[in-house]
């Protein structure tokens, strides 16, 4: 089955083997991907492997990208982490000062605030984005005139820049012109004009809504992709036993899918935790600070505090929770999947 | 199991069926516009608002229809805010970074799906791992680095960042393209005597075109949309790219809501036309063909 196979690309996956084989939750699959290259049905039966020759010639046609992937992150992620120990300005210098930042960090309610902001966004805006992404690939799975235009449409909020995003937002739900006011006013939802980037009650849930915009065609398409792996049989058999659409989606489609749609969700989770540019550009954090994120504080603190060891600092600070909610989704994963193999 | 009054148990199944299935048909076509309208319905009221009169756009009722319409916000953006600049400085940073991008990821995607390397699992969850760093994190490094090399605010310096940043999608893209390709290809190459590079360009390159244009097309948009790098390592409208400028965007007194929606229209619509002409290669690479094609 060939669910989101950036993780685990063997060769039951592809394509055109999964075809022939009814996807099976006994072999749920979620095997990480080192043994994938190196297993055995797949091992590429070149004439030369057990000479240096190929082994060599990959190593130098790899090696210019793995220099360019780690110059520009394992690099500046290691050097950030030794930076937060520092006390370092951009003009000044810096000297290693040891564990002040951290205790700074620790006791610093902006910090803590915003990361109980990002931490909130990121999960709530992708529940909402998953929830609407099985819906949006359960229309788009079927097959209907026009379907290649429906699926065009659905792509174009994910191609669309993300500060494009922030204005157009920004112009949709103005506190004066705006035409979601309009709306809201005229089906009497609301008594009068709401300034929802203006009012901390409601900017970070209009920030969260544009984020939502933007970004539920991505997880309808790996819902999608996965969709397309679920055996047509399974759901026909299904219908004849009599089971309601509902009680087929739930009990046949959701545990095939399930792997794929926590995967995804992770993907979604680590990327709406960095948000930056919608805040930034919309309310560059305010009002009251209600929509500073892990990131436009960070970055505020980089470039226009020039205080680049706390910042650094709070930057260690995302970056470690990132990890941690990776590690986190990737030990329910396999403990939940190892149970069903077991 | 629709909600059919009582008194009609005399309707025949038929019927009921029919009428059954075209409630059913409705339902689905509401869902599709819905699904539609949703994704497409704030762009186009940035369409439609980049053509309306500033008075129009300040009055309490929104007009739908830039009726009538004028082009004064078009103009400004090339005149007066200069936007072309962006544009020809988005343009050169994300080409060069995509086209070196997917060179570096062709070669190594290649060595990774087809070639004995010790180690490859741990380079691709290597590579993937790197890809999920936040960019704040990333950010001052590759700041210092550039101020030392001279390279701030130049487009090498904007465009060699992110050559590394969208490697890793371009590899993952790829991966599942180059592996798809059967063995013996390159059998029959060593065979006939290709060498391992003669191999790449002549056998797997050509067939592997789709994947190589999906990668492409994800490494181009990431790059042409990526804001935080370019905020901080470009200062001047020289070498500032189309999201910068787009988030300066302002005017002395008032928002210029027509002016921005008007550079919104112009840096986007490129993108929606990539979307609606490759489509079908666009869903393929995001899902790194687990979509059979």
């Amino acid at each position: 089955m060939g669910h989101l196979a950036f993780f685990h690309r063997t060769p039951g996956h592809s394509p055109l083997r999964g075809k022939h084989r009814a996807p099976s939750l006994e072999q749920p699959q979620l095997t990480p991907g080192p043994e994938g290259p190196d297993d055995p049905r797949r091992r590429v039966p070149l004439r030369e492997s057990s000479s240096a020759g190929p082994r060599l010639m990959g190593i130098v046609l790899l090696a210019p990208a793995l220099a360019a992937v780690l110059a520009v992150s394992l690099y500046p992620v290691l050097r950030t982490l030794w930076l937060s120990l520092n006390d370092a300005g951009f003009s000044t210098g810096s000297h290693f000062t040891g564990t002040p930042n951290l205790s700074r960090l620790l006791g610093d309610d902006l910090f803590w605030n915003a990361w109980w902001r990002t931490v909130a966004f990121a999960f709530g805006t992708t529940l909402v984005e998953t929830a609407l992404g099985i819906g949006f690939a359960l229309v788009l799975h079927q097959s209907f005139r026009g379907r290649g235009w429906a699926r065009a449409a659905v792509l174009i909020p994910w191609a669309i820049p993300t500060v494009v995003t922030s204005r157009m937002f920004g112009w949709i739900f103005d506190g004066q012109s705006g035409v979601a006011n309009y709306l809201l006013t005229r089906l009497h939802l609301t008594d009068g004009y709401i300034n929802f980037l203006g009012d901390p009650h409601t900017a970070l849930a209009t920030i969260g809504l544009a984020d939502i915009w933007k970004t539920t065609p991505f997880m309808a398409l790996l819902v999608l992709a996965a969709l397309q792996t679920v055996p047509k049989e399974l759901g026909e058999s299904a219908k004849i036993d009599g089971a309601s659409p509902w009680c087929t989606f739930r009990s046949v489609t959701l545990p095939v899918i399930a792997p794929a749609l926590l995967i995804a969700a992770l993907i979604r989770v680590l990327d709406a935790f960095r948000v930056f540019d919608l805040p930034y550009v919309l309310t560059g954090g305010g009002p009251a600070d209600s929509t500073e994120t892990l990131s436009t504080f960070g970055y505020k603190t980089l470039f226009s505090g020039l205080e680049l060891g706390y910042g650094s600092m709070i930057a260690t600070a995302a970056f470690i929770t990132e990890v941690l909610i990776a590690a986190g989704f990737a030990y329910y994963l396999s403990r939940r999947y190892r149970a069903l193999e077991g | 199991m629709t909600a059919i009054p009582a008194p009609v148990p005399a309707a025949p199944a038929a019927i009921r069926a029919r009428r059954r299935a075209l409630t059913r048909r409705m339902l689905f076509r509401a869902a599709v516009t819905a699904v539609v309208l949703w994704s497409v319905a704030p762009f186009l009221w940035q369409l439609s608002t980049s053509f309306q009169r500033d008075r129009d756009l300040s009055s309490v009722t929104p007009h739908w229809l830039p009726v009538p319409g004028t082009l004064e916000h078009y103009r400004a953006v090339f005149t007066d805010y200069d936007f072309s600049k962006y544009l020809v400085n988005s343009v050169i940073v994300t080409v060069t970074a995509t086209a070196i991008g997917l060179l570096l990821a062709a070669l190594a995607t290649y060595a990774l799906a087809r070639l004995p390397v010790p180690g490859k699992g741990v380079v691709l969850a290597v590579v993937l791992g790197l890809s999920m760093f936040p960019q704040i994190s990333i950010v001052v490094p590759l700041y210092l680095v550039l101020n030392s090399l001279g390279l701030l605010d130049t487009y090498t310096g904007l465009s060699g960042s992110y050559v590394g940043l969208a490697l890793p999608l371009m590899i993952f893209v790829l991966y599942a393209h180059f592996r798809s390709l059967p063995t013996q290809l390159d059998e029959a190459a060593a065979i006939d005597g290709a060498g391992l590079l003669r191999t790449l360009r002549s056998v797997i390159l050509p067939l592997a075109l789709p994947g190589i244009a999906a990668a492409g097309m994800l490494g181009f948009i990431t790059n042409w949309n990526e804001f935080m790098l370019a905020l901080a390592f470009t200062s001047s409208p020289e070498h500032q790219t189309v999201p910068v400028g787009i988030a300066g965007f302002q005017s002395q007194y008032f928002v210029p809501w027509g002016d921005m929606a008007a550079a919104s229209v112009v840096v986007t619509l490129p993108l929606v036309l990539i979307v609606v002409l490759f489509q079908r290669r666009i869903v393929a690479g995001i899902t790194s063909g687990a979509v059979k094609q």
